[in-house]
């Protein structure tokens, strides 16, 4: 027997309780001081990392400074961080529909660069033959097209079968990749390393080569919240999400919802893929899209699937990323300390999200003693 | 009699978030005596006696078993107590056998021998009055043996404070009686017996005192025989509440959907209804009896279109000769449709053709009221999806079993979900939601819905408003036809008597109403007749007015044999 008064009464250390109905600011405020105290780790461990910093501790400043000098040091950075930001933000919106209706499609990576290997594969082979304005076009549809099917591939299958559509859109990625190695092997003559840039196909220059690509990804984000929120697909997609039953119960053809929607999740990724071929690198490596495949996943969940906050999570991770380059740039660190900055930062923020879902209550004696 | 102290708790407190569920309850048991906790659903309940029992630990008070201060942090701390509690929903492994799952997690000296543990529940069982046999697998178990399981194998650990959560909830009246008859001769051995329950007959009849709880406070301990039922009710809700069911007689009632020889399979091949024939009629409430799981939720969702149908007729009767086609129930392609099958007729009784017409013409003639049916309209439901159903302009409404899985979505609110019946109508693809609203607001002010607001998440809400709004909803759906599974399970007194109201002033406008209730007392005092099934076929028709419980009790378990001898 257990639990004397002597003894005094034992209790569980901590447990956990779901909170609602936090005010708006409140949760916010959890947010930045979650930001705040994630910088401040990193400056921690950059002091113990970075031999410059332990020489010189007043040059803290400047790695805080780096940050923002990484973004927002020239126009050129903030234009370069805002071409980051809206590729990102859009194969993030890409991702939404599929994640709104729970269909957790991780193939992102591999829709987009079937999508640029579409819009390559169009510019190769007829760039030049014919005039530049139908080439785009054709590289357009091409890449949304590719992406397309891409994104239906698993839909139908899960559809018809039920598959497992993470595994199935996981490895849908490693297909593309090994298609774009098999074209570059064709494409590119013996003795060179990469595919040279094309000299067809170049998006049109407005004001500057990066603010229509800009403009487009925030054209997309505002359709799609509208198409989310406001229309019938979009709230047929949340029926679906939430429950399958539900949506049969009404009449909704789940089928048909789940096959359109990943349709639409690969056509937008197939956008996004035209976006990196024809606006900006106008050839193909199978790193083309460069694993934002992988970070959208995480822009669309921190947003909690609205694409309006995805500007903001998609500008966080770009600063961020940007602002660990510059650190490595100016103290001349290299290698793994920018992405070790950037994961410290993310872990705070993402663990902020657990407080503000749950109180904590700490065991607490006072209570108890009142009571006897 | 002198009485032995058990168990006595002090000022129990125990929150989850912002909720309080128990708040400082002092509660007091002892030996030999059966002990009612009675309350509402929601009243903290099962959260008190979850904190003996070791699931949930107080936040504030102290526990006593036999003059010491105990604590109990786990199930098996209760067990090292002598507490034992029998959950609503049973936890035994179902490949295993009765005394496999007794034996399951006992901590014995020796080598483990079941032939050993067979002769010891035997015993037990003989002790008390039980019947069962150890070697039966838990998959061939009816509910009420299952129970048995579960009670032997707390027994089994030498339990003396039995808890036993909604107990009767599942049984049938025979298979009550005698689980009282077990209890009664358990509290002779000198074991403490707690119930759980909201029904006051089954407190009246077999406990010795009955603790009130509402809303998370104790309210009173009073024993039994000084009691009443309307005492009881008035302290468990709070207020004088008038526990008569207003049943009219059925106007005039008319076949309204017809089923014939209906069977259906389930995926793994198992026969789930056989042979399903009855009529419901408009303006009657159709009540559907049976033990859970005898196929209730399959006949409904084979009316509705969401189960597949091996072979059977569903056919829906729209009373509609010589009456006037509407845009209400049927949309304008749907008339022109049934107009090129010669469906209508004029005021003066000519045939009616839309060849040549402009819509707008067709729309005014049909507004105006002149295109009358021929006949009254017949339709085969059988392999129509729920869509297919709607665009024929029938109007069946459905409140299915379960409410935030099928019936609502949980995380939108109350527009959103009036809207899961409507949003196809918005134009350009694009959603409608004023109507929606108003009719949100329309039905949060008419039955009295408690909630922050119309984008409020229904998942939040409790059970009773939870299921006012979709109830609400499909009413508002003006149907022909309305089936609702289990509608008042985990609602408070007052919500539940809203939802009988309801249901009938629908039938006193002429809508046949199906019912299926797990409660024999509501189910005789609110329908007119009673359909009884047991393992999918069905086993007796009676009248509402004239039968037994007692009787309706035998048909839910009888073999269905003798019934086919005498129809």
């Amino acid at each position: 027997m257990a639990g004397t008064h002597a003894a005094g009464v034992r209790e569980p250390l901590v447990h956990l309780s779901r909170r609602t109905g936090m005010p708006f600011w409140k949760s916010w405020l959890i947010r930045l001081a979650a930001l705040a105290a994630g910088l401040l780790i990193c400056g921690a461990v950059a002091f113990i990392l970075i031999e410059k910093l332990r020489d010189d501790p007043g040059k803290l400043g400047d790695f805080y400074c780096a940050f923002i000098k990484g973004s927002f040091g020239t126009s050129r950075k903030v234009w370069k961080m805002l071409k980051n930001l809206a590729i990102l933000l859009s194969i993030s919106l890409a991702l939404t529909p599929a994640f709104r209706m729970r269909f957790w499609n991780i193939g992102a990576e591999g829709q987009t660069l079937v999508g640029v290997l579409g819009a390559i594969a169009v510019d190769f082979y007829l760039g030049g033959k014919i005039p530049e304005g139908l080439l785009i076009a054709l590289m357009f549809l091409a890449a949304l097209l590719c992406g397309g099917v891409w994104g239906l591939i698993p839909a139908v299958f899960k559809a018809k079968w039920n598959t497992n559509e993470t595994l199935f859109t996981l490895m849908m990625n490693y297909v593309a990749t090994f298609l774009v190695s098999y074209f570059l092997v064709i494409w590119v003559p013996s003795g060179s390393s990469s595919l040279a840039k094309l000299k067809y196909g170049k998006l049109p220059t407005l004001v500057n080569d990066y603010f229509l690509i800009v403009m487009i990804a925030l054209l997309l984000t505002i359709g799609l919240y509208i198409y989310l929120n406001y229309s019938k697909h979009g709230y047929e997609i949340s029926v679906v999400g939430e429950s399958v039953n539900t949506a049969k119960y009404v009449g909704i053809n789940v089928r048909r919802v789940i096959l359109r929607t990943m349709i639409l999740s690969g056509v937008l990724c197939g956008l996004t893929g035209f976006l990196i071929a024809s606006g900006l690198d106008r050839t193909i490596t199978t790193e083309s899209v460069g694993g934002q495949g992988f970070t959208a996943i995480m822009v669309s969940w921190l947003a909690n699937f609205n694409p309006l906050m995805m500007i903001l999570t998609s500008g966080l991770i770009q600063i961020l990323n940007q602002g660990a380059a510059q650190i490595s740039q100016d103290f001349n660190v290299s290698g793994a300390l920018p992405s070790v900055i950037v994961g410290i930062i993310l872990f705070f923020i993402i663990g902020s999200e657990f407080f503000i879902n749950y109180r904590l209550h700490f065991r607490h004696h006072k209570t108890r003693e009142a009571i006897r | 009699m002198e009485k032995q102290l058990a168990l006595s708790m002090r000022g129990i407190t125990k929150r989850f978030g912002s909720v309080t569920a128990n708040s400082r309850i002092d509660l007091d048991i002892y030996r030999g005596e059966i002990l009612s906790i009675l309350g509402e659903n929601g009243c903290g309940k099962t959260t008190l006696m979850n904190m003996i029992a070791g699931i949930y630990f107080p936040d504030e008070g102290t526990i006593t078993i036999d003059g010491k201060e105990a604590v109990i942090r786990s199930p098996k701390d209760a067990f090292e107590h002598g507490i034992g509690m029998i959950h609503q929903h049973f936890k035994l492994v179902d490949l295993f056998t009765a005394a496999e799952n007794i034996v399951l997690g006992v901590r014995e000296e020796g080598r483990y021998n079941l032939k050993d543990v067979n002769t010891r529940v035997s015993a037990i069982a003989d002790k008390y009055g039980f019947h069962i046999d150890p070697g039966k697998k838990i998959y061939d178990m009816s509910v009420s043996e299952k129970q048995t399981v579960e009670i032997i194998k707390v027994l089994y650990r030498g339990a003396d404070i039995l808890i036993l959560d909604e107990p009767t909830a599942v049984l049938t009246p025979q298979e009550i009686d005698r689980l009282f008859n077990v209890l009664r001769v358990m509290r002779a051995d000198g074991k403490s017996i707690v119930i759980i329950t909201h029904k006051l007959n089954e407190v009246l009849e077999v406990s010795d005192r009955v603790a009130i709880l509402r809303r998370g406070e104790h309210i009173a301990t009073v024993n039994t025989k000084d009691t009443s039922e309307a005492e009881l009710t008035e302290m468990m809700v709070g207020q004088k509440v008038n526990l008569n069911i207003q049943r009219s007689e059925p106007v005039c009632p008319q076949p309204r959907l017809v089923v014939r020889g209906l069977n259906v399979y389930d995926k793994e091949g198992t026969h789930i209804l056989k042979d399903i024939s009855f009529t419901a009629m408009g303006g009657e409430i159709l009540g559907i009896a049976g033990i859970a799981g005898s196929g209730q939720r399959e006949l409904l969702e084979s009316i509705t279109g969401l189960q597949h149908v091996q072979s059977g007729e569903i056919i829906f009767h729209n009373p509609k000769k010589n009456q006037p086609v509407t845009f209400f129930h049927k949309s304008l392609a749907r008339v022109t449709e049934l107009a090129e099958d010669h469906a209508f007729h004029d005021p003066e009784g000519n045939p009616v053709s839309f060849r040549g017409m402009k819509k707008t013409d067709i729309i005014r003639a049909v507004l105006e009221g002149r295109i009358l049916f021929n006949e009254d309209e017949i339709m085969n439901l059988r392999d129509k999806d729920p869509l297919e159903i709607r665009q024929l302009g029938i109007h069946l409404s459905f409140v299915p079993e379960d409410r935030l899985g099928m019936g609502l979505v949980g995380s939108m609110g109350i527009t959103d979900n009036m809207m899961l019946r409507s949003y196809r109508k918005g134009h350009y693809g694009l959603l409608d939601r004023k109507k929606p609203k108003d009719l949100a607001e329309e039905i949060i002010q008419n039955l009295k819905i408690v909630t922050p607001g119309t984008s409020y998440p229904v998942r939040r809400l409790s059970g009773g408003n939870v299921q006012k709004v979709l109830v609400g909803r499909e009413i508002a759906y003006t149907p022909k036809v309305l089936m609702a599974a289990y509608p008042v399970r985990g609602l408070d007194i007052h919500s539940s008597y809203t939802i009988y109201n309801l249901l009938n002033k629908q039938k006193e406008s002429g809508v046949a109403v199906l019912y299926v209730g797990e409660d024999l007392d509501v189910l005789l005092a609110l329908c007119d007749r009673i359909m009884v099934i047991n393992a999918g076929e069905i086993t007796g028709i009676v009248d509402a007015r004239t039968a037994r419980k007692e009787e309706i009790g035998l048909m839910m378990t009888r073999s269905n044999r003798a019934r086919k001898e005498g129809a």
